[in-house]
C-alpha cells in the first residue's frame, strides 16, 4: 500500500521527472505519425499495383507470345475454377508513343499493353482509373464523370469527346479547303501557305495528303489494317483505341497569380496520336494510328508515366500476332493471363497448380507481390530501418530518465532509510522506483500515443500551417502524386510502440531502483 | 513465520511495573559483547569493542555518552538497523541479528518503533499518512484496504494522544519541530511495538519541548509497560530513564549521576 502512495505522490510532485519524460512523449508520437503516413503511402501504393496487376499473373518469357488466348483461358478455369473470380488475356510489348503539340512531335517509350477492356475491370479496378468515370477538380475547375459506373468499359468515346473530335475535324477540313481555294487562286507562293520548303506545289500536295509537313512519319508507309476504304467519315475513329497514361499527356503548371496547380493536357480524348512497336516472329518495326478514348490515371507514377492500353484485337492483328488455324478458326497469340481470386489466401495453393500445368521455360506464375518484389521489399526495409531508428531515440531518452532517477534516489536517501528503519524491504523500496518508472512510461507513452494520433487526424491541417509559417511546400502534389497525405492506423503498431516505451521506461529504472534497494539504513538515515 | 515472530503480540496496557520488579526479570532485549566498526575509505575505524547491555521488559534505559563514543550505532544495532560484526543480539532469549533480512525487516515493524533525532518524516505524506505508514509497510494493498477503518481509528488515537488532533493532513513542512516530534512518537506506537528506540529525541528542540516529549515517553513507559531505551547526550534527560548507561570510546563505563 505505501508503495502505490508514495509512487502517487512522486508522480505528482516532481516535475522534473515529467520533464525527462517528454522525449519519451515525443519519440512516441513520431513513431506512430511515421508509421501511419509509411503504412499509408504503402496501403495506397499496394492497392493500386494490385489493381493494375490483379492477384496472379502467368507470362510468356516470348514476347511474341504463345498461342491461344481462348485455350489459356480455359485451361486455367479447368486447373483453378473453383477459386477464380475474372480472367484476362493481355499482350505487352514496348512501344513508342508520339504526338503533335506546340509545333513539335513529341516521342515517348510507353509499355503497350492490349486489353479486353469488359474482362480487365472483372479483374481489377479499372474504371476507378479511367477519368471518364469521375469528377475532375483541375484546380479549381470542375469536371462532372461523363459516365456512369454501370457503363462497362470500351473503346467508344464520350458524347463531349465525340463532339470535340468532330470540331476538330472539321476545323481542319475548312483549313484545308482554304488552302486549296488560295492555291487555285495562285496565292501558292505566300509565306506560310507552301510546304516547308516554301514550294506550294510540296506544301499543296502536302495539304492535300492531309500530311503534317513537320510530321516524321509523313514519308513513312502506314501500316494498312484493312484495305483503303473509301473516303474517311468526318470524326471516324482510328481502328487503334487506347486509354492513356495521364503523365505521358500532361504537364503540372502552377498559376503564378492564384498559386493553384493546374494540369495541362497535350492529347485528350477525341485525338489521335501514333504508335511504333516490333512485330512478333522476325522483329520489324510497326506503327499505327490511334484514337485517345480516355486517359488513364492510377495514382501511381510508374504506371502513368508509362502504360498504354490499346484494343488486343488491334495489336495482336499489328504484331502479326494472329494465326489460321487449318480449320480455319483464328488463333490469336498473347503474353500474359492475369487471374482475380475469389479469396487471395488460396494463392499458394493456387500457385502449386498453375505451376505444376505452365512449364516454366515458357512461362512464369507469379503473384503480383512476388512480380514486384522488389519494389515492396524496398519499402519494407525503409520502414523496419525507420523504426530502429526511431526507437533509437526513445531509447536515448530512456537513459535521460535513468539520469534523472539516479538524481531522485539521491535525493530520497534519508527517506528510504526511513523506510527500512519502519520495516520496509529491500524488495518493496526496489518496486516502489520500478513502479514510479512505468508510471512515467505510462504517462508518457499515454500522451504521446493521443499526440500521434491527432497529428495523423489533422495532418493535412497542419501540412498546411507548416507551408504558410515556411514559406516552402511541405508536401507537393506534384512530386508525392496525392492530394492529400495517406495515412492508416493500425492498432497493433500503436500497441507495441506504446508498451515499448513502457519498457524502456520501466528498464531505465532498474539500476537506480537497485541502488535504493541495496542503500544500508544507517547510511541512508545519516545523509546529508 | 519464524517462531520468535510469532511469540509476540500486543501489550495491553497494564500500570507501571516496580523498578525492582524491572530488575528481577529476564532481560526483553540484548546486546552481548557486540563489536562494529565502520569503513571510512581505506580505514576500518572501530565504534564498539565488546559491549554488553540488556534490557528488561517495561523498563526505560537511557544511553549517555559524548559524540563518537558509539551510543548511536548500539542503538541501531538493538534496533536491527545494522548488525554486529562480533558479538550477538538477542530479544527474549533469542538470537536476532542472524536472522533472514526479511524476518529483520518485518521485526523493525512490528516489535519495534523508532524516533529519531531529525523525526525523519516523509515530505510527501500528510500527518496521518506518516502516522499509518508502519501499517501501510506491513500489508499489501488488499490487507490493508480491509482494515483501513479500523488502522485510521487507531491512528486518530495516536495523534490525539500526542496532542496533534488539529493536524492531520498537514505536511511535515508545515509541522514544528516538536509537533513533529510528536508525529514521529505516533508513528512509532502506531503498530503497537514492544520496544520504542529514540536516538537523541530531544536533541532537535528547545527545552521546553524537549521536557513535553520526555514526559511523553515516560507515561507511555508507564502506561504500556513499553520497553523504552533511549540515546541522549543530556543527562538531564537521561535521568528520567529508570537506568542508564554510559558508552566512552565504544566502551560501557562506570556512570554516576553525579558525573
Amino acid at each position: 500500500m505505501y508503495k502505490l502512495l508514495l509512487c502517487q505522490r512522486y508522480l505528482r510532485s516532481r516535475y522534473i521527472a515529467l520533464a525527462s519524460i517528454i522525449s519519451v512523449t515525443l519519440g512516441v508520437a513520431t513513431m506512430i505519425v511515421v508509421n501511419a503516413v509509411m503504412a499509408g503511402f504503402s496501403s495506397e501504393m499496394r492497392t493500386r499495383i494490385q489493381g493494375i496487376l490483379s492477384d496472379i499473373i502467368i507470362e510468356t518469357r516470348n514476347y511474341d507470345g504463345e498461342a491461344d488466348a481462348e485455350m489459356h483461358k480455359q485451361m486455367v478455369h479447368r486447373l483453378i475454377g473453383p477459386y477464380v473470380a475474372g480472367v484476362t488475356s493481355t499482350v505487352e510489348v514496348y512501344g513508342m508513343l508520339s504526338f503533335p503539340y506546340g509545333g513539335q512531335f513529341i516521342h515517348h517509350p510507353v509499355t503497350l499493353i492490349g486489353i479486353d477492356p469488359a474482362s480487365k475491370s472483372e479483374v481489377g479496378p479499372l474504371i476507378d482509373y479511367l477519368q471518364s468515370y469521375h469528377r475532375q477538380d483541375n484546380g479549381g475547375e470542375i469536371t462532372e464523370a461523363e459516365r456512369s459506373r454501370d457503363h462497362r468499359p470500351d473503346w467508344t468515346l464520350t458524347p463531349a469527346a465525340m463532339e470535340y473530335r468532330l470540331r476538330i475535324a472539321e476545323l481542319a477540313r475548312e483549313k484545308a479547303q482554304f488552302l486549296q481555294e488560295v492555291k487555285q487562286q495562285g496565292h501558292g507562293d505566300d509565306a506560310g501557305l507552301g510546304g516547308a520548303d516554301g514550294s506550294p506545289a510540296a506544301g499543296g500536295a502536302e495539304v492535300a495528303a492531309g500530311v503534317d509537313a513537320n510530321d516524321p512519319f509523313g514519308g513513312m508507309q502506314r501500316q494498312a489494317v484493312e484495305p483503303a476504304a473509301a473516303e474517311p467519315q468526318l470524326g471516324e475513329l482510328q481502328t487503334g483505341r487506347l486509354y492513356i497514361g495521364s503523365n505521358l499527356i500532361s504537364f503540372p503548371h502552377k498559376d503564378e497569380t492564384t498559386g493553384q496547380v493546374r494540369t495541362i493536357y497535350m492529347v485528350r480524348p477525341g485525338d489521335d496520336v501514333k504508335i511504333s512497336t516490333v512485330s512478333a516472329g522476325t522483329p520489324s518495326p510497326k506503327y499505327f494510328d490511334a484514337t485517345v478514348v480516355d486517359v488513364f490515371k492510377s495514382g501511381m507514377s510508374e504506371y502513368d508515366s508509362n502504360l498504354v492500353f490499346c484494343n488486343l484485337e488491334h495489336l495482336q492483328q499489328i504484331r502479326q500476332m494472329i494465326r489460321t488455324n487449318p480449320d480455319g478458326t483464328e488463333s490469336r497469340a498473347i503474353t500474359s493471363v492475369q487471374i482475380k481470386l475469389k479469396d487471395y489466401r488460396d494463392s499458394d495453393k493456387v500457385l502449386d497448380i498453375l505451376r505444376s500445368e505452365f512449364p516454366p521455360d515458357r512461362y512464369t506464375v507469379r503473384t503480383w507481390e512476388q512480380k514486384q518484389g522488389p519494389l515492396l521489399a524496398a519499402v519494407d526495409v525503409e520502414s523496419s530501418i525507420l523504426n530502429i531508428l526511431l526507437f533509437l531515440i526513445i531509447t536515448v531518452a530512456g537513459f535521460g530518465i535513468l539520469a534523472i532517477f539516479f538524481m531522485i534516489v539521491v535525493e530520497k536517501t534519508r527517506d528510504i532509510g526511513i523506510l527500512k528503519a519502519l520495516g520496509a524491504s529491500s524488495s518493496g523500496v526496489m518496486s516502489i522506483f520500478l513502479s514510479y518508472g512505468l508510471s512515467l512510461g505510462m504517462v508518457g507513452s499515454g500522451v504521446g500515443v493521443i499526440a500521434g494520433l491527432l497529428f495523423v487526424r489533422y495532418i493535412n491541417q497542419i501540412e498546411k500551417v507548416i507551408t504558410w509559417l515556411t514559406g516552402r511546400k511541405v508536401f507537393d502534389e506534384k512530386i508525392y502524386y496525392f492530394k492529400e497525405i495517406p495515412t492508416h492506423i493500425d492498432p497493433f503498431t500503436i500497441c507495441w510502440v506504446a508498451l515499448g516505451a513502457m519498457a524502456i521506461a520501466v528498464l531505465a529504472s532498474v539500476l537506480p531502483a537497485r541502488r535504493a534497494a541495496r542503500l544500508q539504513p544507517v547510511r541512508a538515515l545519516r545523509y546529508e | 513465520m519464524p517462531t520468535v515472530i510469532s511469540k509476540y503480540t500486543a501489550p495491553a496496557p497494564q500500570s507501571a511495573p516496580a523498578r525492582e520488579t524491572i530488575a528481577m526479570s529476564a532481560p526483553h532485549i540484548a546486546a552481548i559483547t557486540v563489536e562494529k566498526a565502520y569503513r571510512k575509505g581505506d580505514h576500518q575505524v572501530p565504534v564498539l569493542h565488546g559491549v554488553d547491555v540488556s534490557v528488561r521488559k517495561g523498563e526505560f534505559l537511557s544511553i549517555v555518552g559524548t559524540s563518537g563514543s558509539g551510543k548511536s550505532t548500539l542503538l541501531h544495532l538493538l534496533g536491527l538497523l545494522d548488525g554486529p560484526d562480533v558479538g550477538e543480539v538477542q530479544l527474549d532469549g533469542q538470537r536476532i541479528d542472524d536472522l533472514p533480512a526479511r524476518t529483520r525487516d518485518e521485526l523493525r515493524n512490528r516489535v519495534f518503533g523508532f524516533v529519531f533525532q531529525f523525526y525523519h518524516l516523509l515530505p510527501e505524506l500528510s500527518l496521518i499518512e506518516n502516522v499509518l505508514s508502519p501499517l501501510m509497510i506491513r500489508h499489501s494493498i488488499w490487507g490493508y484496504w480491509k482494515r483501513r477503518r479500523e488502522y485510521h481509528e487507531r491512528a486518530r488515537e495516536m495523534i490525539d494522544r500526542v496532542g496533534l488532533g488539529h493536524r492531520l493532513t498537514h505536511k511535515p513542512s508545515e509541522l514544528s519541530g516538536g509537533e513533529m516530534q510528536r508525529a514521529a512518537i505516533a508513528r512509532s506506537l502506531v503498530a503497537h511495538p514492544e520496544i520504542l528506540l529514540a536516538d537523541e529525541p530531544t536533541g532537535n528542540l528547545d527545552a521546553r519541548t524537549g521536557r513535553e516529549i520526555i514526559e511523553l515517553l515516560s507515561k507511555l513507559n508507564e502506561q504500556q509497560q513499553l520497553t523504552i531505551i533511549m540515546v541522549t547526550h543530556d543527562p538531564s534527560i537521561a535521568a528520567e530513564a529508570h537506568r542508564t548507561v554510559k558508552l566512552c570510546e565504544g566502551r560501557i563505563v562506570p556512570f554516576s549521576d553525579a558525573a
